[in-house]
């Protein structure tokens, strides 16, 4: 067994129109070498699904969504992502504005093969108002309570950044939080998965680190390898995010070229040349991991 | 404890927003920003030690961590990750003070957008945790610029926490309990403790009389019965203040960083 892909074999597995979901939460182990493979591809109306960082601000301004479902999309540091802002602005792409934790819920309706699942959380609030689809039940209980269903989120494939991964698509994720990636993957038809360091077998190689693991390796079709792939997002326990580029690139979006040129600069040369233009892989690697 | 009078105005406001917690027991007490996460910590330290505290990432502390770079292991008490804090805040087990963009009468807030949600005139975060928050837990707010682009006149533009309206509730549902904490802005000190959840001044912060705060909000203030003046923050307030805080950030969290007591007019 064999999953291992490069990143554009990754990506051409993936077709317009599909929803993708994408794993990390805001400028955290974001896929950003499969995001900016999607860049470089002729891929469109996409919808995005994701506690949003710079991919959601990148892929829209690069003209790829049809759609978003988000709880949020910040730099956290730069608290408003600035291409996701000038897409709202313009009204340019339909959205689904959902609080966090339903987010997570139709996730996890997803992944249970659960049409939904039933929660307070949207009641009394405009998220309602903005999603229109969103629908109340009534407890079938003595107490009669009325509830949001909260509709499953099904997803044609997740994306997510790994720190180990093995051949067979075994993966481990460090760093103190998992956030939602087992969600994504398991609310996925399947999951490609980029990965700091690669090897035939983790059982082998690093059984000490077996808590580190977060979703089966069935969910998982494709292992990219993909060094440093993160970045400029934080690959905790690896190297933290690069905010001077983070700032670099929310500066760009008040330009009048400044896409193409963060396009021309980064991405377009692809994967070996965007690393060395950001510093080269011994600079990246150490960039510090943020404390709160 | 001594009284002090040479302090901040971003001191005096960590000092009331502490109070928020009081009586709150064990649960978990999240301030979210620099102001909020000092006063949580002011709170744990000199209030309500049962308070549960996190590092601002996925851990859980006794102790406060000062904000700002650490050395070496951190005192860590638990795990704390994202998915555990949706368990907690589901449960009602958290009283979170937070920031919003803009804040109504019924105590309704907003961090998704301003304008129309369609095509906004200025997009924000997004609603966040805001609506799973506001109707799992109680929820207080500090606000650093009070006037009436905050405290607006009508609706917030997207309700993204529950208040006290009846507007956006399903047809024949019961309004479930709502609970507001303190509001804490550096005019002053509010609830929405008033007839019918109606907005009143606690306190008024040095200098600060009812009639700028009333001039500075949309919609109509009442006066508490016991409305007094701000209590400035004593020695060992300011002293634990100043640990949590060695790089002070503090003085970065209102614009001029201003004196905690207020020229008199002249």
């Amino acid at each position: 067994m064999n999953k291992e892909l490069d990143l554009a074999a990754a990506v051409a597995t993936i077709r317009s129109g599909m929803t993708i979901g994408i794993g990390g939460w805001g400028p955290r182990r974001k896929p950003m070498a499969l995001i900016r493979e999607i860049l470089r591809s002729d891929l469109k109306d996409l919808t995005i699904v994701a506690y949003g960082g710079p991919e959601i601000g990148m892929l829209c301004a690069a003209g790829k969504v049809r759609k978003l479902v988000y709880g949020f999309v910040s730099l956290d540091l730069i608290p408003l992502e600035p291409y996701f802002r000038k897409t709202r602005e313009a009204g340019a792409v339909e959205v689904s504005e959902l609080d966090e934790g339903l987010l997570l819920l139709g996730l996890q309706a997803a992944g249970r093969k659960l049409p939904f699942i039933a929660t307070r959380i949207g009641l009394g609030t405009d998220v309602l108002t903005h999603n229109p689809h969103l629908r109340t039940i009534r407890s079938p209980y003595d107490d009669g309570e009325t509830l949001l269903a909260m509709p499953a989120i099904p997803l044609d494939v997740a994306l997510i950044h790994v720190n180990r991964a093995d051949r067979r698509g075994n993966t481990q994720t460090d760093g103190p939080d998992p956030y939602f990636d087992a969600l994504f993957a398991r609310a996925a038809e399947r999951t490609i998965v980029t990965t700091e360091e690669i090897c035939d077998r983790l059982d082998r190689t690093h059984p000490d680190k077996a808590k580190q693991n977060l979703f089966e390796r069935y969910l998982v079709s494709g292992v990219v390898h993909a060094p440093l792939g993160a970045h400029p997002t934080t690959a905790h326990d690896a190297y933290g995010w690069d905010m001077p580029h983070l700032k670099a690139y929310a500066a760009s979006a008040a330009e009048a070229d400044g896409w193409a040129r963060y396009m021309a600069d980064y991405v377009a040369g692809g994967e070996a040349a965007y690393i060395d233009k950001v510093g080269g892989a011994r600079a990246v690697a150490s960039l510090p991991i943020p404390t709160f | 404890m001594t009284a002090v009078e040479d302090f901040s105005l971003a001191e005096l406001m960590i000092a009331a927003a502490a109070e928020a917690w009081r009586h709150d027991g064990e649960l978990l007490g999240s301030g979210i920003g620099t102001l909020p996460r000092l006063a949580v910590g002011l709170a744990k330290l000199t209030i309500e030690d049962g308070l549960l505290l996190s590092d601002g990432e996925a851990f859980a502390t006794e102790e406060p961590l000062p904000l700002g770079p650490r050395q070496g292991q951190a005192p860590f008490a638990g795990w704390m990750p994202y998915s555990r804090v949706f368990e907690i805040l589901w449960s009602g087990r958290r009283h979170a003070m937070v920031t919003p963009v803009q804040i109504d009468r019924w105590a309704q807030t907003n961090i998704s957008c301003l304008g129309d949600f369609d095509k906004p005139k200025v997009q924000l975060l997004g609603v966040r945790g805001y609506p799973g928050n506001s109707i799992s837990h109680k929820n207080s707010f500090l606000v650093t610029g009070h006037g009436k682009r905050t405290f607006v006149e009508g609706e917030v533009d997207v309700v993204s926490s529950v208040g006290f309206s009846d507007a956006h509730w399903p047809a024949g549902m019961k309004r479930p309990e709502i609970a507001i904490g303190i509001v804490v802005t550096d005019l002053c000190v509010m609830d929405f403790g008033g007839p019918d959840h109606a907005a009143r001044v606690l306190s008024l912060h040095p200098g600060v009389s009812f009639a700028d705060v009333q001039a500075a909000t949309g919609f109509p203030l009442l006066r508490a019965e016991t409305m007094s003046v701000t209590p400035a923050p004593t020695a060992e307030q300011l002293a634990i203040i100043a640990r949590l805080d060695p790089t002070n950030l503090r003085a970065s969290a209102l614009k001029g960083n201003p004196p905690g007591v207020r020229a008199a007019a002249a």
